[in-house]
Order: structure tokens, then C-alpha cells, then sequence
């Protein structure tokens, strides 16, 4: 995965395989302190301890299609060559969190990238779910709740072209002024 | 909370849109593309990014969906696409510059690439 946002897409992912009606993703990045935390919260099955343990096993999967899982491995190792970690808090029935942790200016940390392609891909996924979103760098924050999108429109799905176009515009939108702010700033020596 | 940029602006979509609904669900197409960890990896996010410009570019509507791994990882990106009335087309291994042959050949002309298909789910099996 070349980018983070390739992995907070699988996170996403893994939540709405999960049967998560609602998913929260949380991106701080703490410039003075030099960290960056993604963290993505979701109330579908979660996991018993048992599966949980395996979890980070790249040979463990809950998938009867294929023997691997890598998704969480990967984001592990990701995080560990940035000086970070990752933590999984899960319950039966109740969901799972994961948190991943990196060194802001570490040289390993691959660029957050296109994380508003990622967030789209899931918006667009074919069992809805309502993703809240927040994503700050120091004081700047984008946030965005696409179940008040979902409300507002009614019977009409995001997956509709012109919601979709809209949807799509305001969050480019967003994150381009966030990526604005960041680049102003001088960089971590 | 979240901030929405400009609630009269979806409002008025949603309005269009109602209109449109229900033609749309009858005879509209669905392309449908895998976002597994395998399809992720493989470049799956930029195949759809390149598809919804395509059918911008276009002006062609059509609903753009994601699913998750569908266990032939070594094929991905996966893109099915369905239209009423007709089967169910599995393409493998497609890249964002195959996206407008496949827009062109399979939604404009109707024809299915035979070299890049992979499968057919017949028309009835679908919901």
C-alpha cells in the first residue's frame, strides 16, 4: 500500500464487511508533536478475543474464500517503520475499534495520498453505511457526518450521479484546504 | 457536526433526482467495483475514480458501486457491469486506462470485451 489512505480504505472496508451500519474515522495529524493517529471506530460484530488474537496474523483470515488476511498486517508493519503501533479494541456484538499510530516526519511514513477517493469508495459501497468523518491537522478540521447527507436526502442513494458528483466535490473540497494549511507550515526538523 | 457546504444545493438535487428515481432503477446500469484488500492493493480505488470521469466526461448515468473481495484476488480490479435486461459482466484485471474502451465498447455500443471478460451471471440471477 503506497499511500495511507489505501489502508484507512481497507479499515473501512473491513467494517462494512463486519455488517457496521455507522463507521468513524478519526485522522489527527499533530504537527508540534509529530504524530499522526488514524482511528476508525465501527458498531458492526466485532471480534472475540480468540479472533482478535489472530488478527495480525497475515495467515489468518475470518474468510472461507481465500487463507490470507492481510490488511491489518500490513498496517501494523506500516506503522511499526514509522516509530508507531497499532491497537485493536473489539467486542462481540458491540464492534471494533483500531488505531494506528505513525511519526509524522518519519522517512517510512507513506503520504496520507487521495483520501477523499478512499472515503468516496466507500460511500459507494453497495450496503450503505454512515460514515463520520474528522480529520484535523493541529487546529484546522474538516468534518463531514454522511448520515446528515442521507437524512436530507431521503429515498435518494449517495450512489445517485448527482449526489454522488456533489458528494465527491465537497470532499475533494475539503481536504485540498486542509493539504493547504499543512504545505504553509514549515517542515519537522 | 458536520458542516454541510450548501444544504439549498443538495436540496435541489434531491429534488432532480427524486424525478428521475425511479426510471432510473428500472433500466439503469450498476457498475460494480471490488474494493477488497486485494482490489485496494491492485489499484481498485483509481480504476473507480477513473470510471466516474469517464461517465462525467461522457455525461452518461450510471450508479457506481463497491463491494468487497470476491475471492479472485489474482484477477483484480475486478469490474462487473449490469444493466436491466441483460447479464451480468465480470472484467478482470482492469487498469484506469482500459476505462474508456470498457465505457465506449460495453455501455455505448453494448458489446462485451471477450479478451478482458472473465464471466457472465446470467440476467435472471440478479435479485
Amino acid at each position: 500500500m503506497r499511500e495511507l489512505s489505501l489502508h484507512i480504505l481497507d479499515l473501512l472496508e473491513n467494517a462494512v464487511e463486519a455488517g457496521a451500519s455507522r463507521i468513524e474515522l478519526k485522522v489527527e495529524e499533530d504537527l508540534k508533536a509529530d504524530w499522526m493517529v488514524i482511528e476508525v471506530a465501527d458498531n458492526g460484530r466485532g471480534m472475540s478475543q480468540e479472533v482478535m488474537e489472530k488478527a495480525l496474523d497475515p495467515f489468518c483470515t475470518t474468510r472461507t474464500t481465500r487463507h490470507v488476511g492481510l490488511g491489518l498486517p500490513l498496517l501494523l508493519e506500516a506503522a511499526r517503520r514509522c516509530g508507531g503501533d497499532l491497537v485493536i479494541q473489539s467486542n462481540p456484538g458491540k464492534g471494533t475499534r483500531v488505531r494506528a499510530t505513525f511519526r509524522h516526519s518519519h522517512i517510512d511514513r507513506a503520504p496520507l495520498g487521495d483520501l477523499a477517493g478512499a472515503l468516496m469508495a466507500i460511500l459507494l459501497s453497495e450496503h450503505p453505511v454512515d460514515l463520520d468523518f474528522c480529520h484535523c491537522i493541529d487546529s484546522e478540521v474538516f468534518q463531514l457526518d454522511s448520515s446528515e447527507i442521507r437524512e436530507e436526502l431521503g429515498d435518494v442513494p449517495l450512489s445517485h450521479p448527482k449526489v454522488r458528483d456533489w458528494l465527491f466535490d465537497i470532499l475533494r473540497e475539503g481536504e485540498t484546504a486542509l493539504a493547504d494549511k499543512r504545505e504553509e507550515r514549515p517542515p519537522t526538523l | 457536526m458536520a458542516r454541510l457546504k450548501n444544504i439549498e444545493e443538495l436540496k435541489k438535487i434531491r429534488t432532480e433526482a427524486q424525478k428521475e428515481l425511479l426510471i432510473r432503477t428500472q433500466t439503469g446500469t450498476r457498475i460494480i467495483v471490488g474494493m477488497g484488500t486485494c482490489g485496494i492493493a491492485a489499484g481498485a480505488r483509481e480504476v473507480m475514480q477513473a470510471i466516474l470521469k469517464e461517465l462525467e466526461t461522457r455525461k452518461i448515468e450510471a450508479h457506481v458501486e463497491t463491494v468487497g473481495c470476491v475471492g479472485m484476488c489474482a484477477k483484480e480490479p475486478l469490474v462487473d457491469i449490469e444493466q436491466a435486461g441483460k447479464s451480468r459482466i465480470r472484467y478482470a484485471n482492469i487498469s484506469p486506462e482500459n476505462v474508456p474502451r470498457l465505457v465506449e465498447e460495453h455501455l455505448v455500443k453494448g458489446n462485451v470485451i471477450q479478451e478482458w471478460a472473465i464471466g457472465r451471471l446470467d440476467a435472471r440471477k440478479i435479485q
